[in-house]
């Protein structure tokens, strides 16, 4: 190549152009999509109540009659999935958002005022960061009781020191640059200056740990229930794999379809993750 | 000069170490306290406890103290390793937990061995071929075996492996009409490791193998790396003797600091295969209700993750020599 070929500089591109370059982000984007669609209608796909006991006879494999196939009570493997969707994206984002939103809150204290908070917080988050998080979820749940919320707060309370640190981090480097000084010398009250012009600007590495996070609170909350910490009343498709465990030997259906939706939630929400990356991170978008 | 500075460290690591088992013992402490309920249910953790025996714990736990009181009773029995009693094992909870840890500790370590060798192999396989298809395929595989739930993993295995195929055995770790000593007992352990080991460590594969393509990445486009291909290296000797040298020291660093992750992980496979270590005990303590047992492995688990991450960093500080030690 020679020197006139060279560009002066990269033409700008915009960010949804480089996610849907990202053929693999783009079509996982699409199926977190429809997944998040068939959940939230899972009332209106369901083709039976996923509590219903005898819908069929029990034990069928995957038929033109139940899709997915009935487990031992006779329920039908379908309509459980369909709901046990609904909870176990509801656990991860519900989870995933308590604890971004407090890691915002907290990070961006302790970035913005620096000091004695700010050691304290990060003594906090070494703690966290030490001690064997699923293990601090199993007692939490064990103690506190398996209810539903219960699970999200322990899980996001596991899960909020990540995103301080990181908010943190760029807090720092954010705070001393130019456009925060004129805007201080401008005479913006703390509140502005954090809200209004260092967070935007801190935002692109919390929203890809955000989405990541989503996908970890999932599988999270599926080992809990699966060593029986699932809240009974809202069948998690983790408290599904967890009942199947008896009946697996012989019904292989009612572990594989619930297993597989599962999977492809955190799957689509790892590759989207990783394409919101290429997108925000600049350093890694010239690959 | 050198020697002095490595002791040194290894005692300040130490004592960093310190206050976080203090944070652990705390946490349980207001976990006993801060749950619904009457402590007391939390510390006998059985039904079927005489009222003796309820009295008994009562005071040796100063519960109608003062709470500073409590707190330096409860301090004191952990001083001494006193981690309580199950009533349902008739056994204190330390002997109980030190019997299952061999169990952990053989599939753990046969697992990671396993994991980190193909895993560091394929890394460095992949990173020398950026974007090809060796490189693309083992980059998706790694995706999807992190996400998806390591027990249900462990569920598609036993079904296909065990129920369908009939090649391994589908729990436990001995058989009953197997030798109980000798050779015939090895392969016999080694038959019933076989799957969980499997299961456990193609979730560890795709962590480590992640990691050793990045870090590959990242050290064969350095300037070291340039200058060892002009002097007239082979590609060998560029690729294994200089950049995995140094590409593996984060590899090393990450799988001690994932060893919380990994132990969750080993619990997760234990259980679908009743395995009989810890992992399964956790598993009935949950069930039972056994609330000492649970506190117990709380503890034990901590203690693992907080001593792997001072070990990690004490191999560290020896075989990175640029690591200074303050």
């Amino acid at each position: 190549m020679s020197m006139v070929d060279l560009p002066l500089a990269p033409r700008p591109v915009s960010a949804l152009r480089i996610f849907a370059r990202n053929r693999s982000a783009a079509l996982a984007g699409l199926v977190l999509a429809a997944l998040l669609l068939v959940a939230l209608a899972a009332p209106l796909l369901a083709p039976y109540a996923p509590g219903a006991i005898g819908v069929g006879p029990a034990m069928v494999g995957p038929d033109a009659a139940h899709l997915f196939g009935t487990d031992e009570l006779g329920r039908d493997v379908l309509s459980r999935v369909l709901y046990g969707l609904r909870i176990s994206l509801l656990v991860g984002f519900g989870a995933a958002g308590i604890a971004t939103a407090l890691g915002i809150v907290m990070g961006g204290i302790a970035g913005f005022s620096g000091g004695l908070v700010d050691d304290l917080l990060m003594r906090v988050t070494e703690v966290f960061q030490v001690i064997p998080r699923f293990f601090l979820a199993v007692v939490l749940v064990a103690f506190f009781g398996a209810s539903i919320w219960n699970i999200i707060g322990a899980i996001a309370i596991l899960s909020w020191p990540d995103i301080a640190r990181l908010v943190r981090a760029e807090f720092l480097t954010l705070r001393t640059r130019q456009f925060v000084d004129a805007a201080r010398v401008a005479g913006a009250p703390a509140g502005v200056l954090i809200f209004g012009e260092i967070l935007p600007n801190a935002l692109a590495p919390v929203v890809v740990n955000g989405t990541l996070m989503v996908g970890q609170a999932m599988l999270l909350e599926a080992g809990l229930s699966y060593l029986g910490l699932g809240d009974p009343s809202q069948v998690s498709l983790g408290l599904i794999l967890q009942e199947a465990q008896q009946i697996m030997r012989r019904a292989w259906w009612t572990t594989a379809f619930p297993g597989i939706a599962i999977f492809l939630a955190v799957l689509s929400l790892n590759v989207v993750g990783d394409g919101l990356n290429d997108v925000l991170n600049p350093r890694s978008r010239e690959r | 000069m050198r020697g002095l500075d490595i002791s040194l460290y290894v005692v300040r690591r130490l004592a960093q170490a310190v206050p976080l088992i203090f944070v652990v013992i705390l946490l349980n402490f207001f976990l006993i306290h801060a749950a619904p309920g009457d402590p007391i249910d939390f510390l006998v953790g059985s039904m079927d406890a005489s009222p003796e025996y309820i009295e008994d714990l009562r005071r040796e736990f100063g519960l109608d103290q003062p709470l500073g009181t409590q707190l330096w009773a409860y301090l004191t029995r952990m001083a001494h390793f006193d981690l309580g009693y199950s009533l349902r094992y008739r056994q204190s909870v330390l002997d109980l937990i030190l019997s299952r840890m061999p169990a952990t500790l053989l599939l753990m370590v046969t697992a990671l061995v396993a994991s980190s060798a193909v895993g560091i192999l394929l890394g460095v396989i992949a990173a020398q071929r950026p974007y090809s298809a060796t490189d693309q395929t083992s980059t998706f595989l790694a995706l999807a075996g992190y996400s998806m739930p390591v027990f249900w993993l462990g569920q598609l295995v036993l079904i296909v492996f065990s129920l369908h195929l009939g090649w391994f055995p589908t729990q436990g770790m001995y058989s009953l009409r197997a030798p109980a000593e000798g050779w015939g007992r090895i392969v016999d352990v080694l038959h019933h490791l076989a799957l969980p080991a499997f299961t456990y460590s193609l979730y560890h594969l795709a962590l480590i193998f992640r990691l050793t393509r990045i870090k590959m990445q990242e050290t064969l486009s350095l300037d070291f790396i340039v200058t060892a291909r002009a002097k007239g290296a082979s590609e060998g000797r560029v690729v294994y003797g200089h950049a995995l040298r140094n590409a593996i020291l984060p590899v090393v660093t990450v799988i001690g600091m994932n060893f919380g992750f990994m132990l969750a992980g080993s619990v997760l496979t234990e259980t679908v295969f009743a395995w009989p270590g810890m992992g399964r005990l956790l598993y009935e303590a949950i069930q039972a209700r056994d609330y000492p047992v649970l506190m117990g492995l709380f503890t034990v688990l901590s203690l693992m993750v907080i001593a792997a991450n001072v070990v990690t960093d004490l191999i560290y500080a020896v075989i990175d020599p640029r690591v200074v030690y303050r």
